[in-house]
């Protein structure tokens, strides 16, 4: 199950998110790490730096995409131009599957930026679907959508986070990118059981999972990405191994940045639950 | 309600300007009851009602927006001042949301929206457009194409007067008002000072900031903003230069870039040659002309 069509077959260990804080020490000290995810849109660029480092550490280092902003779930077309940009990135870095989010954010051409939450329509299911066969044959690459952290939920809904995102890969044949601090964000924010998702999730589709940090207030959780995975979120890594086996993890820290080793460090924990999964499976 | 319908009901809440406290307006788009607008299509929860749960993304949105015009623009929000700064962008962010799938082009209409709306930047307007010019050239210059340079052999011997040379992509060529290029590296330095500095050193800073700021006199400059080693660098010109290389851009064949650089200008007639053949060492040399 790790290595599957959604993934491009490969069996990817644990990465982190190549960051701009890091450049030197990467470049320089080329320390061991699995493979880096960078965020697509900071390399859709015509030159200069950041496809110089790009193209040395592709050199030297493992590479996935990951997208912010082509808000499959957006009742608009794809913009043409960043289909045009994506591919040409696809080209460059030879991503062996490239990621995006389940979730909308631009209206009529204008863009909020956001990771806005879908209404779990079956219409809203059908369309996003739709965008996602159309962006992976265009691509000509895996795409593993990503569910996001949300604060809101919405009348029209007809289903749960989960049941719409089961619907959503299922008709569009595509890979999930299971985030688990998300789930855990979610979860806290909509009064929902985090396992019931893990445990329902389309298991021979996940292509890569996330974990990260998040930040709690009063009255919610917000996905920050700026601290430690906490005990709960490593709970739910354990039980979406157990179920899916031995993905491609990485961790997301974008904020209050450390030092690579401490983000790296932070990553390498997943090891303990990844090494037991594969002693479960010797056995 | 349907996808589009709620996606553009969301999007015109989670788009309208904060309040002066940074927390969503009581009044929804259209004037109705932000509250009642929300709960058409947002539940609440235990904790949060729907106005509090939509708040969460208007605030989210504005806060990152804000953040990314002060990334781009640290030169011009040293002009105005930070209030007035911030204002500007609310108001520039209301009339040009973004339109691109990334935020580096956040502020690519930002030059021409402060040109047709002077009030944000009071008796400042000049200086603050030819600061905004200049930082908008930056981000084209740092990430445009770089295109092979040009050889030698690639010139053809025949051509004369009638060659057409091209320049890379990434070269931004400016006419200014005001000197804002030393302006620009005086922030910068600052900014960067500010990661290890104590408060009374970003005090003194800032007074130093301002200080620069007050002191800058109008003074017509010519700008070059390249690229050397994949770092941006504002690299000031002769008049004459900037005609011929604005000229090649345009297309014109060499010669009639030369002839229209000189018909007004004070080079005297014997230093011409000299001059041209100069510049186009040092254009040759930094890597200007591609194939």
């Amino acid at each position: 199950m790790p290595a599957n069509r959604f993934n491009g077959f490969t069996e990817y260990g644990i990465g982190i998110g190549l960051r701009a804080t890091h450049y030197n020490h990467i470049l320089t000290r080329k320390p061991v790490c699995d493979w880096f995810e960078i965020i697509s849109e900071n390399f859709m660029i015509d030159g200069g730096r950041p496809l110089r480092i790009l193209d040395e550490i592709l050199e030297q280092y493992k590479v996935v995409q990951h997208g912010v902003s082509m808000y499959f779930g957006s009742a608009e077309k794809p913009n043409r131009e960043h289909l045009r940009r994506l591919k040409e990135l696809v080209k460059r870095t030879k991503t062996p599957w490239l990621s995006d989010h389940l979730c909308w954010g631009s209206v009529d051409g204008r863009y909020t930026h956001d990771l806005l939450p879908m209404p779990y329509t079956f219409e809203a299911a059908k369309l996003t679907a739709q965008k996602v066969r159309e962006v992976r044959d265009f691509l000509e690459v895996p795409v593993a959508v990503e569910n996001v952290s949300s604060y809101a939920e919405f009348h029209v809904s007809e289903m749960t986070e989960w049941e719409f995102l089961n619907e959503v890969v299922e008709q569009a044949d595509c890979g999930i990118l299971l985030d688990v601090n998300n789930i855990y964000v979610s979860s806290q924010n909509h009064s929902f059981n985090p396992l019931d998702y893990v445990n329902s999730v389309a298991a021979e589709r996940v292509a890569q999972i996330h974990i990260a940090g998040h930040s709690k207030y009063r009255k919610y959780i917000l996905d920050t990405h700026d601290h430690p995975v906490i005990d709960p979120v490593w709970k739910l890594y354990e039980r979406a191994i157990q179920r899916v086996g031995h993905t491609a993890t990485l961790l997301e820290w974008d904020d209050s940045i450390p030092s690579f080793e401490e983000v790296h460090d932070e990553a390498l924990k997943a090891n303990k639950f990844l090494s037991s999964t594969l002693l479960a499976t010797a056995v | 309600m349907r996808l589009a319908a709620l996606q553009r009901t969301m999007a015109r809440a989670v788009m309208q300007p904060l309040t002066s406290a940074e927390r969503m307006q009581n009044r929804a788009p259209g004037g109705k009851s932000m509250g009642a607008y929300a709960s058409r299509f947002i539940k609440p929860n235990d904790r949060l009602t729907s106005f509090e749960r939509l708040e969460i993304y208007n605030r989210q949105y504005w806060f990152r927006l804000l953040s990314s015009m002060i990334e781009d623009f640290p030169g011009l929000r040293a002009v105005l001042g930070d209030k007035r700064f911030e204002t500007m962008s609310k108001a520039y962010l209301v009339d040009c949301p973004s339109r691109s799938f990334t935020l580096r082009n956040l502020g690519g209409r930002l030059e021409s929206w402060l040109r047709k709306h002077p009030k944000w930047a009071g008796p400042k307007q000049a200086l603050a457009v030819d600061i905004a010019r200049l930082e908008w050239a930056d981000i084209e210059a740092f990430d445009g194409k770089a295109e092979p340079a040009l050889r030698s052999e690639d010139l053809s011997s025949e051509a004369g007067a009638k060659l057409k040379l091209k320049l890379q992509p990434y070269l931004r060529l400016l006419e200014l008002r005001y000197p804002v290029d030393d302006l620009l590296l005086e922030v910068r330095k600052e900014y960067e000072d500010t990661d290890f500095a104590s408060n009374a050193f970003q005090e003194r800073h800032k007074r130093k900031r301002v200080q620069a700021v007050a002191k800058l006199k109008p003074a017509k400059i010519f700008l070059a903003v390249h690229r050397v080693d994949d770092s941006v660098y504002f690299r000031r010109i002769e008049r004459e230069e900037f005609v011929i290389l604005s000229a090649l851009r345009d297309g014109k064949p060499l010669g009639k870039a030369i002839e229209v650089a000189f018909r007004e200008s004070r080079v005297p007639a014997q230093e011409r040659a000299v001059s041209v053949q100069r510049w186009f060492q040092n254009w040759a040399t930094l890597g200007w002309f591609c194939r």
